[in-house]
């Protein structure tokens, strides 16, 4: 068909709708430059001119590695694993039945315990394992059990906030026919949840146990124990070459965790 | 034998799914439920064995009085019906004995059932009903490795692992092909007949349910408005139940199709 003279115009924003995009952008960028000064007020700018060099200068002393120092990284490397293994451990088991009272098709209380268990999911989840460290180390003292509780309370919330995401997604029909069976409450969970949501819980777990891994490497840092406190003490030395061996390790550690990880959510899909 | 009495639903919306049912279905009776979407076809049967909540009335299971029960006694109500659904409902990532098993569940502790240590008895059982609806080398595959027909006949066997006294079945053919559809609910009709057990079975498809069933009830809108034989189901009933339609032309099409799936029609082993 030829466009004739009655063709209608069709426009994809109004006259109007174009006025406020331009007046949206022309407050984000004076919004970035307002930012940005506020940002840079306290900024020395002959150590910035100076960065390059000093980059270049630790990275100097950070070569070669200083590999006779790995003898006595295997024990706290040992502790590490074990932080971020026992921590992942306690999480999950204290997650499980956060995770069933906090899911709204499963909790037994809407109004009551269900948003006590959000609750306990937040707080857990709004704190860096690093503070709850540095708290935990106050309390009970330095050593590898702060850092296990640490990771531990870390991981429930995100444990449970996933786990009880993916409860609320499973297929209500199979539950239903469980039900319909006879079966009690804890053969209902038995049979008609766990199976719908264990490949959810094997990768949950196993992507958290990951994530603990690096987080550990640093919770000696504040004195929980691991491969943190030998990098406590390398930085506070100025040992630049033994802070490479320490970095070079924790980066193998991760490697692995994530090599395993990848091999056991293959396993259970 | 089954009797509802004056069983009405009404949902906290404000729907009324069920106004004022009353029959009774003796043992042995194989009876199709139809009527429109939303007529109240599925709450009625949930409403039996009380995945929904009733609002008034009763249902008497023999001399079970079913709308007052609660807790163990409700889930040892529960055990003497067993229901089919309309998507299998089956457990999918458990192997299908498991499946047949689950419909032990109301017999077994949680504990034997957790560790799946069920009596020799209700395995051989089922191992017998996975023969009885041709299914006996399967049973140690996972329930999503089989096909539509293959998995409604799983379902049917938990229901019937249950020995139960009653056959519910929401739509069990209802994503399923024609000749499958046909094929199971022949398997429902002919084990009701051997167990003497009564079944109500909801069904859209008039003409499966005319085959099938011994007695046809007809919903519209929560009432029954038709209840007799299958031949017994007129135009004049079918207008009542479903609105205006040109229902000659709709039973002629369904019976050249029939024809074809009769012929056919000698248990054909079926391929996932």
């Amino acid at each position: 068909m030829m466009p004739g003279a009655d063709a209608q115009t069709w426009r994809f924003r109004s006259p109007k709708q174009h006025l406020m995009r331009w007046t949206g952008w022309f407050w984000l960028i004076a919004l970035t430059v307002f930012c940005w000064n506020l940002m840079t007020e306290n900024t020395i700018w002959a150590f910035v001119a100076d960065a390059p060099r000093q980059a270049s200068d630790i990275g100097g002393r950070m070569l070669p590695p200083r590999w006779g120092y790995l003898s006595d990284l295997w024990q706290p490397l040992w502790d590490t694993l074990n932080i971020a293994t026992l921590g992942t451990l306690i999480g999950v088991i204290i997650a499980i039945p956060v995770a069933f009272l906090a899911a709204g098709n499963t909790t037994p209380s809407r109004h009551f315990v269900r948003p006590l268990a959000l609750l306990i999911i937040v707080t857990s989840r709004s704190i860096n394992s690093l503070i709850w460290a540095l708290l935990l180390v106050a309390i009970i003292g330095p050593g590898l059990l702060a850092g296990i509780i640490a990771i531990a309370l870390r991981s429930v919330g995100f444990v449970a906030k996933l786990l009880y995401e993916a409860i609320e997604e499973i297929d209500e029909n199979q539950v239903e026919a469980i039900r319909a069976t006879g079966a009690s409450g804890i053969q209902v969970i038995d049979y008609g949840i766990v199976p719908q949501i264990l490949p959810a819980f094997c990768g949950i777990s196993v992507f958290r146990w990951d994530i603990n891994i690096r987080e550990s490497t640093i919770l000696g840092l504040v004195g929980a124990g691991g491969l943190g406190l030998q990098l406590q003490s390398s930085l506070s030395t100025l040992a630049w070459n033994q802070v490479t061996v320490i970095f070079l390790v924790i980066l193998a550690t991760v490697i692995a965790s994530e090599w395993v990880s990848a091999k056991v959510r293959q396993a259970v899909l | 034998m089954l009797e509802l009495k004056a069983l009405s639903k009404t949902y906290k919306t404000g729907d009324r799914a069920l106004s004022d049912i009353s029959f009774s279905v003796p043992a042995g009776q194989v009876v199709g439920l139809i009527g429109p979407s939303g007529a109240g076809k599925s709450s009625l049967i949930r409403c039996i064995n009380r995945l929904v909540e009733p609002s008034s009335g009763s249902v008497c299971l023999g001399e079970t009085e079913l709308t007052t029960l609660n807790g163990r006694a409700l889930r040892q109500a529960r055990r003497r019906i067993g229901m089919i659904f309309q998507e299998y409902a089956l457990v999918e990532r458990l192997t299908v004995m498991e499946n047949v098993l689950s419909g032990r569940l109301g017999y077994v502790s949680g504990w034997r059932s957790f560790l799946r240590r069920y009596p020799q008895t209700d395995i051989d059982q089922a191992f017998g009903l996975l023969d009885r609806v041709g299914l006996s080398e399967h049973y140690n595959k996972r329930a999503d490795e089989l096909s539509g027909g293959q998995r409604q006949r799983v379902g049917i066997a938990r229901a019937l692992e249950q020995n139960p006294e009653l056959l519910l079945a929401d739509e069990p053919t209802a994503s399923l092909d024609p000749k499958t559809s046909r094929q199971i609910m022949r398997l429902i009709q002919s084990v009701c007949r051997e167990m003497n057990l009564p079944a109500i079975i909801n069904i859209h498809d008039v003409v499966l349910a005319q085959n099938f069933a011994d007695r046809i009830i007809g919903l519209q809108a929560g009432q029954v408005v038709f209840d007799g034989l299958p031949s017994a189901l007129s135009h004049d009933a079918l207008t009542r139940i479903y609105g205006a339609e040109d229902w000659d032309q709709v039973q002629q099409n369904n019976e050249s199709q029939n024809d074809e799936v009769q012929l056919s029609n000698t248990r054909v082993p079926e391929r996932s």
